[in-house]
């Protein structure tokens, strides 16, 4: 519930900024789907965590290895909305001058995603269909019934 | 839900709604914003509304998992076979510029094809992962 409270205050935040098809997508994502999905989690497994038997220490160490590694990766970046960083010197003003010639779109948002950014909307679909996949192979996809099946009415059908 | 009248009308009267503005972002997300991400996710919250009001049996006889099976494939497919179409009429992977007469009209082709292939990938995708969700039992 808080996550998708959060996820609409983000979305908030992203029309405030002007990226108005990042507020879309957190909107409708963030706070509709996830939340949909993390209370179905939660119906399927139970609401209280399980006691570890062990100290996670290594799986401690990794992450706070990975985190120091990602924190030190952003240290020379260049500062947020610095006019002069690369992005702005380079590819912002080629799509934004030449876009209405070369693809005609009044939406340089879908522009940049779909045709300048192609391949990266393909591994991002690629993405989703992996996890769709994956959610398929794990809890079944209620293709085959489960055998011996705990109820007859449940679920019939061809499905 | 069975004896939720108000439910079922309110849920009925939404849903056109909900899909017809589904297909609005859809279509429209090369002038307005939206695309095929927010299009195919608002799909299938229209499915999600329909499976809790209406219960999971009657939802899986409109959207039955063989065919929301082979549309999560299908989508990924189009946006591939798009790239594939390219290569073949003599351009780049995912180049959209020669699909149709002048490079302009191609890229407004090939997006609006991608953009359909993402949107249904995505709506197929959450519809089975809804559904594989709520058909679990405890």
């Amino acid at each position: 519930m808080l996550s998708g409270i959060y996820s609409l205050f983000a979305a908030a935040i992203f029309v405030e900024l002007d990226a108005v098809d990042v507020a879309f997508t957190e909107a409708s994502v963030g706070a509709g789907i996830s939340t949909m999905l993390m209370l179905g989690t939660l119906a399927l497994t139970t609401r209280l965590e399980k006691i570890p038997t062990y100290m996670p220490i290594l799986p401690l160490l990794v992450v706070v290895a990975t985190g120091a590694a990602l924190i030190y990766g952003t240290l020379d970046m260049p500062r947020f909305g610095d006019p002069n960083a690369p992005i702005h010197q380079h590819v912002v003003p080629r799509y934004i001058e030449d876009m209405p010639k070369e693809i005609g779109v009044p939406n340089v948002v879908t522009a940049v995603l779909a045709s300048y950014r192609g391949y990266d909307t393909l591994g991002e679909v690629t993405v989703i269909f992996t996890a769709g996949i994956g959610v398929l192979v794990l809890l079944g996809g209620g293709r085959r019934e489960r055998p011996g099946g705990r109820r007859a009415g449940g679920r019939g059908g061809p499905s | 839900m069975r004896h939720h009248h108000v439910l079922h009308v309110i849920a009925k009267l939404l849903l056109p709604f909900v899909l017809l503005f589904a297909l609005y972002v859809q279509f429209h997300g090369d002038f307005g914003p939206g695309g095929g991400f927010q299009a195919g996710v608002i799909f299938a919250a229209g499915f999600i509304l329909y499976t809790i009001v209406f219960g999971l049996e009657n939802a899986r006889k409109v959207a039955p998992m063989p065919a929301v099976r082979v549309l999560v494939a299908a989508g990924l497919l189009l946006y591939a076979g798009t790239g594939v179409a390219g290569v073949l009429l003599g351009g780049h992977y995912l180049n959209y510029s020669v699909l149709a007469g002048t490079p302009v009209a191609g890229q407004h082709l090939g997006i609006m094809v991608i953009e359909f292939g993402v949107g249904v990938t995505v709506a197929a995708v959450m519809i089975t992962i809804f559904f594989c969700f709520a058909g679990r039992e405890k």
